[in-house]
């Protein structure tokens, strides 16, 4: 049951992410909702999911674009690994601990995604410092705001229930 | 607690691996579409159609509702009459272009009219890493792969997957796409490539002795056998030289890709691509 959860949500990021890249920020400095999913996975749930997400989401994005297949799913692989250990190793609760992680994921994804396509001498790298630092603002950013609508969500349910059933009584 | 980390670091290594020889796999025989891309890309597609679908009809409603049906429709029609005059502007300096080649050479060739399919833009790429979007035509419509695809305001791109209801294209803007471009006052020739972001680089196999400078109208060469020739690719923004030779030459491009919604898909026959790409 909680892989079909995640392949919908994988399903669901890569759909909002050609949605909404028509109509946001385009290029490098684009917010990589896939990503942000398999961060927030890897922080909730642990290496061993966040590796497993990473790779699939990784994967259908890398088949969905013109690169080489294995590339972006190698680069969230390890960022979905390292986001478990960090999980699972620190208390990551807090706004500013989660947007540092968010951050952080952003720049190791985005060096071992240019690195390896530099290494492969297939893209023109140039100095992507500014994009891959807007793209890190952008990723945690609504990572952070994601972990707090989810979190506050079964809360504010609860409380609107309790609301009806003080006002029937 | 050792075990489980032990585990997932077994796991990872096996994952890394594998897609370490999958990418080997695909650099060492790198031919047309893989099989994965096209299934994965013909599933996709249909998804992004049906999200497509739904957005247009939404934002169809409420723009019809909130600026009055009339004023819509009538919009809307100017703007494809502005659309197509731009598209015919478009056309007629290309064969402007073409005629002084012509000219140059005192040799008649055929004229090649350009047979093109409208298009509309159903979604963005999967990934902000690349720079492409989806389009709604594919081999039903007889869309087919490298074809080019243009909008009233220029160079769009060309087509890199097919499906046979859709297509992906890649935007001339996608760091890795390039074309056969010519500045149109001192017929420079020069091929430009995406930056990544919103710009094009075309320093690159420029001659030292070329004349190029800021404002230059920069077209499509068509020596690539992709883009047809004298098409708007953009204007040149700023030149650095270091001693003769030129070190970055920065052209925006004419066409606006984020605000890009319809385009047209270039269907011209093969020989009058190589005969507009062999007359300068």
């Amino acid at each position: 049951m909680k892989a079909v959860w995640i392949a919908l949500a994988i399903l669901l990021a890569l759909a909002l992410q050609s949605v909404t890249g028509r109509f946001l920020v385009r290029g490098p400095a684009a917010v990589d909702l896939v990503l942000v999913l398999v961060v927030y996975v890897g922080l909730t749930t642990g290496m061993v999911s966040g590796l497993t997400v990473g790779a699939l989401a990784g994967l259908a994005q890398d088949a969905l674009s013109t690169g080489i297949v294995g590339v972006g799913g190698l680069a969230k692989t390890v960022v979905g690994f390292l986001a478990g250990a960090v999980g699972t190793q620190f208390i990551v609760t807090q706004p500013f601990p989660r947007f540092v992680v968010f951050f952080g994921a952003t720049a190791v994804h985005a060096a071992l995604f240019m690195g390896l396509y530099a290494l492969l001498d297939m893209r023109q790298v140039g100095n992507p410092a500014t994009a891959v630092a807007g793209q890190a603002l952008g990723n945690a950013v609504i990572g952070v705001v994601a972990f707090q609508v989810i979190e506050m969500l079964p809360g504010a349910v609860e409380r609107r229930r309790a609301r009806r059933a003080r006002i029937r009584r | 607690m050792i075990e489980v980390r032990h585990r997932a670091g077994l796991l990872l290594v096996a994952v890394v691996l594998a897609q370490i020889i999958l990418i080997s796999a695909q650099v060492n025989t790198q031919r047309g579409v893989s099989l994965l891309e096209a299934v994965a890309f013909g599933v996709f597609s249909e998804v992004q159609r049906t999200i497509a679908g739904g957005v247009a009809a939404v934002r169809g409603a409420w723009t019809g509702y909130v600026a009055l049906r009339g004023v819509v429709r009538e919009n809307e029609a100017l703007r494809r009459r502005l659309a197509q005059a731009e598209v015919e502007l478009q056309q007629q300096r290309a064969l402007a272009d073409r005629s002084r080649g012509l000219a140059r050479l005192l040799e008649l060739r055929e004229q090649a009219e350009l047979t093109t399919v409208a298009a509309a833009i159903v979604g963005a790429g999967a990934t902000p890493d690349f720079q492409t979007v989806t389009i709604d035509k594919g081999t039903a419509d007889g869309v087919k792969r490298d074809m080019a695809v243009i909008a009233p305001a220029g160079v769009v791109g060309r087509v890199v997957t097919t499906g046979a209801r859709a297509a992906k294209v890649q935007l001339l803007i996608d760091r890795n796409a390039a074309a056969g471009a010519i500045v149109e006052r001192s017929r420079a020739q020069g091929v430009v490539v995406g930056a990544g972001d919103d710009r094009l680089h075309m320093e690159q196999y420029v001659s030292e002795s070329a004349d190029i400078a800021v404002g230059d109208v920069v077209m499509s060469s068509g020596i690539d056998g992709i883009y047809p020739k004298g098409f708007l690719i953009g204007r040149v923004e700023s030149v650095q030289k270091s001693g003769t030779a030129y070190k970055r030459i920065l052209v925006k491009p004419a066409v606006d890709f984020r605000s890009l919604e319809e385009v047209l898909v270039v269907i011209a026959p093969a020989g009058a691509r190589e005969a507009a790409g062999s007359v300068e």
